[in-house]
């Protein structure tokens, strides 16, 4: 049996003002190690606002996030940090490189936060990652001297910095041409095919066809749910959701 | 959170805003360089006027008063005993037994002790008539008791023995009685005792008050203008070290029963004024340092409204609330030191051109450089002080960027 990297109990979010509504409504999700889970819906459908409870970016009015076994709905602000630091990797539409850094210092960034390893094995990291991104000689260069897909990859290189669990990404192909979307796109597919577990809010309807599940979410509740590929049993077999 | 992380961050953010983080770095410097300067020339001014005052003065003065009336022997003898309507039976003035009383001093003061014989007198010439202290001296003890000697304009103490009742004069008093060495005066006594006297000498003090209403001659004259022969009313004390002069006026008054009055508690007003005027200093310097803090508060408001997308993107990678709030307080802290160091040579360079500046003082009609103290007191406080009010300056703002949600600014972003 496959092993949970993420799952989501009855969460709730929902947001207090002069008019309240609510963002997610009651959604339980499961996500296996290793797989690659889309998330689509219209906008304002409640993608990102999942995808931000999930990453711990967001606290859920109710509900649970559990992410690698550990329960999160009552950790601190600074142990939700810590989580996020750890656990997670974060992809967002706009690159959000610190633009005063350089693609290498950036990838070096949630390495150095996390303060466990020497500065030498941070280096080699950050240069191996960036490399293996086809970004080996673009490591001194700031994030306006990269073209927008070039950006991207770094984001994904500083995402897997710290070797997450769970890659979260927000429309990460949003900003990018064809060529550039089907670059970072495929690297998110070796990225869970390598064993790490890949979150991605997407509008485009045939890059999230090429995900092991996707999930359809109208009014802040799964309306839809669709295997792909060939971990479909499997995870039909965790989740309990087939079709 | 590695310290190294997060002074990478904050130097590149003052790094790379050359402009912002001059301005912020000048905004410190110049309120630590002129609060320094503020210190040193409003310290100097005070050091400088109660110098004079303890040198002018002497730092304990014994007269022939007592601070309460004396009891009667009778109320010593017998508890019961109330008086009331006690005769004035007239005592002689004056100390009695000063030489007793000076040999008894001597033995134990940490200083030396001069007798005099005070008493007012009116001098008389070319028809101006003003009031003065007369002070009767011995040259030969007057020299370790006062700066009188070394205030000498013209004459020398020791003349006061050369002619017959020899007197010496402020410089004030003898510009307003248009009176050279050599003149003779008259000088009026209480008693209706009129006397010829020779001016031997004239002296400046410094001190106005001094300068145009102090005479001095030998014991002798002023015993003759009291018509008291013998007396010694008063017993002039200086100390090693005037700062203990209160202390050793209590003493003083508890062995001899006469009035022993400080040089403090006779200037207590005077110290006292500097004591507001020292809070008032103190309270602007800190509204200087605070002012300058302005600057910094701006700056870091102003970065931090730059970065909140950076505070963002950090806060959602998992670097904590705190560490990403150290960053902005770091660069605040990195400014404020550039700036204090800045501060304090700008203090210093000020403090010495300030030290340059001559002022004429109408009155002595002398010119006088401005009085600097220069303490590393001065550097040590105010260097602090701006630390302080750079961190606090930074806090606030950087708290209140560090406390926005990261969701809210991706969310705005996309």
């Amino acid at each position: 049996m496959s092993e949970i990297a993420l799952e989501v109990v009855g969460l709730v979010r929902r947001v207090q003002g002069v008019i309240s509504h609510t963002l997610v409504n009651g959604i339980d999700l499961s996500v296996e190690k290793g797989e690659f889970l889309a998330i689509t819906g219209p906008s304002g459908s409640g993608k990102s606002s999942l995808l931000y409870l999930i990453g711990l970016l967001d606290a859920p009015t109710e509900g649970e996030v559990i992410i690698c076994g550990q329960p999160t709905s009552k950790l601190s602000e600074t142990e939700r940090a810590d989580v996020r630091l750890t656990k997670c990797g974060f992809v967002f539409q706009f690159h959000f490189l610190l633009p005063e850094f350089t693609a290498l210092e950036n990838v070096l960034l949630p390495m150095r936060a996390h303060g466990r390893m020497s500065a030498k094995d941070m280096h080699d990291r950050a240069m191996a990652l960036l490399t293996s991104l086809g970004l080996g000689e673009q490591t001194a260069k700031r994030p306006n001297q990269l073209s927008g897909g070039q950006r991207q990859r770094v984001a994904l290189a500083r995402a897997l910095s710290n070797r997450p669990e769970i890659i979260v990404a927000d429309e990460p192909t949003g900003n990018l041409d064809t060529a550039s979307t089907e670059q970072v796109f495929g690297i998110l597919r070796d990225i869970a095919d390598g064993g790490q577990t890949v979150v991605v809010v997407t509008h485009d309807a045939a890059l999230a066809a090429r995900a092991d599940r996707r999930i359809h979410i109208v009014d802040g509740k799964i309306h839809e749910t669709t295997f792909g590929g060939a971990r479909k049993p499997e995870i039909a077999a965790v989740t309990g959701t087939a079709e | 959170m590695t310290t190294n992380l997060l002074l990478s961050i904050a130097w590149t953010h003052v790094s790379t805003r050359v402009r912002q983080t001059l301005v912020g770095m000048f905004g410190v410097a110049m309120g630590v360089g002129f609060t320094i300067m503020m210190a040193g020339l409003m310290q100097g001014s005070q050091i400088d006027f109660l110098r004079q005052l303890v040198d002018t003065m002497p730092h304990i003065t014994i007269n022939d008063e007592r601070r309460s009336v004396p009891s009667q022997p009778a109320e010593q003898e017998y508890a019961a005993v109330a008086m009331s309507n006690v005769a004035n039976v007239n005592p002689r003035p004056g100390i009695r037994y000063p030489d007793a009383v000076m040999a008894s001093l001597k033995s134990w003061l940490p200083g030396d002790v001069a007798p005099s014989a005070r008493t007012t007198a009116i001098i008389d010439h070319g028809g101006g008539r003003i009031g003065v202290t007369l002070t009767g001296i011995d040259p030969r003890f007057e020299v370790h008791v006062s700066k009188l000697a070394s205030q000498m304009r013209e004459g020398q103490l020791s003349d006061l023995s050369k002619a017959a009742n020899g007197i010496i004069i402020g410089l004030a008093l003898a510009e307003k009685l248009a009176v050279k060495t050599g003149n003779t005066v008259v000088l009026a006594g209480g008693e209706g005792t009129q006397i010829s006297a020779t001016v031997v000498g004239i002296f400046r003090s410094g001190l106005k008050r001094v300068d145009e209403g102090q005479i001095y001659s030998l014991v002798g004259l002023a015993q003759t203008l009291m018509g008291q022969n013998g007396i010694i009313n008063e017993l002039r004390l200086r100390l090693n070290d005037p700062l203990i002069a209160q202390k050793v006026a209590t003493q003083v008054e508890a062995q001899t029963g006469y009035k022993s009055v400080s040089w403090q508690e006779a200037n207590s007003d005077l110290l006292s004024s500097f004591a507001t005027r020292d809070f008032i200093v103190l309270t602007v310097m800190g509204a200087m340092l605070l002012s300058s803090s302005f600057a910094t508060y701006n700056i870091i408001s102003t970065i931090t409204h730059e970065k909140r997308h950076d505070i963002a993107i950090m806060k959602s990678l998992g670097m904590r609330e705190a560490s990403v709030r150290r960053i902005f307080i770091l660069e605040s802290m990195m400014m404020g030191s550039v700036g204090i160091l800045f501060g304090w040579i700008l203090g210093y360079l000020l403090c010495y051109a300030w030290s340059k500046i001559t002022i004429y003082n109408t009155l002595t009609g002398a010119t006088v450089p401005l009085s600097i103290y220069y303490s590393p007191m001065h550097y040590v406080a105010t260097g602090a002080i701006a630390t302080l009010c750079c961190a606090v300056a930074a806090f606030f703002p950087a708290r209140k960027a560090t406390r926005v949600h990261p969701v809210e600014i991706i969310r705005g972003a996309s």
